[in-house]
């Protein structure tokens, strides 16, 4: 069988709030479920890999396939919980371990 | 070679210069080389000198670039003939059909932008592209309706804009993304902002295009233009005097 390629996306959270990581990952899934449906959602294979709260950075990861699927949607999420935010990512890799070394988290 | 991103379409708000302020440093940060804001919505020249310094001291290419939205055809070939050597890009808001097609006709217009929320008033058909193809106009895409719609109004919107860039890429017409943008939490990086192409059907190379190279193309060719040393497209002055 096919081994399935993944990518770690690093995410810097821009907002005034903390959000816990549950809320965090429920946003990311709302914003594709709303924009691709849940036959999109299913592809994407989304999950929380690290949250560091104080630095506001993220490692979520994904599947190769579905990489641009959840670009897009994170690019449309405008607020988490009331409120107002931005996720930019900061760095995309294919290794956890190369992911850390470009935005040294 | 490395792309140079542009934004083309901030909107930049009357009497809140720090907003302003704070919106132009934070596109540096982002990333973006070339910013464009229109000049003729309520900001004084004071402002817009204020923030054009700020550009330089930044780094950032500044565009003076002008918005148009005439309500009849006589009107719009006034203000081109007013301002066409006084701004180095020229948008039309079509809000008419009539416009639309003066607009696309006319070689000094270099965008042009339809209303994104009244969606019986975008009138980029395949008539409209294939006027607009015998001139060098672009056709601008705002990526705010993307950001700040949801539901059906969405849907809506991108079903439109995917529809209205097949036309573009038939008649090879280029694609403009600007963000159309007024606050600063709703800015997003350059390769962000080309992803939310691929919610229309494009590919990476021609969603970077998008926000690079096509701007670029548009403000050297009007940038040379405006040279004294320019006289018609391929010729310009080398040396005046006796011959």
């Amino acid at each position: 069988m096919k081994r399935t390629k993944r990518r770690y996306l690093a995410l810097e959270i821009d907002s005034k709030a903390n959000f816990q990581p549950k809320i965090l990952i429920d946003a990311i899934w709302s914003s594709i479920l709303k924009l691709y449906g849940e036959y999109g959602a299913s592809q994407t294979s989304l999950s929380l890999i690290d949250y560091n709260l104080e630095e506001k950075q993220v490692i979520i990861r994904t599947n190769l396939s579905a990489l641009n699927i959840v670009r897009t949607s994170l690019v449309t999420i405008t607020s988490i919980a009331e409120n107002r935010v931005a996720l930019h990512v900061l760095s995309i890799s294919g290794t956890i371990k190369a992911l850390k070394e470009k935005i040294k988290m | 070679m490395k792309r140079q991103f542009a934004d083309l379409h901030l909107i930049l708000k009357s009497n809140k210069i720090d907003e302003n302020i704070q919106l132009i440093k934070k596109i540096k940060f982002l990333g973006y080389n070339l910013l464009g804001f229109s000049s003729n919505n309520s900001l004084d020249k004071h402002s817009i000198n204020l923030l054009r310094d700020l550009c330089k001291n930044l780094e950032i290419d500044y565009i003076s670039r002008i918005d148009l939205s005439p309500k009849t055809r006589n009107e719009l070939k006034i203000k081109l003939r007013k301002v066409r050597r006084k701004y180095e890009i020229v948008c039309v808001k079509c809000k008419t059909k009539e416009i639309a097609r003066q607009a696309a006709q006319d070689r000094r217009v270099d965008l042009i932008n339809f209303p994104s929320l009244s969606f019986r008033n975008r009138f980029f058909d395949r008539n409209e592209a294939e006027l607009v193809s015998n001139n060098l106009t672009a056709f601008e895409i705002d990526a705010k309706p993307l950001l700040v719609l949801y539901g059906s109004l969405r849907a809506k919107i991108i079903s439109l804009l995917r529809r209205e860039t097949v036309i573009a890429n038939d008649f090879h017409v280029p694609i403009v993304l600007s963000s159309g943008i007024s606050e600063s939490i709703l800015l997003r990086k350059p390769r962000e902002i080309a992803a939310l192409m691929f919610l229309l059907d494009m590919d990476q190379t021609s969603a970077l295009d998008t926000i690079s190279t096509n701007p670029n193309t548009i403000v050297l060719r009007n940038r040379e233009k405006l040279k004294s040393s320019f006289v018609a497209p391929g010729i310009r002055i080398i040396k005046e005097g006796d011959c």
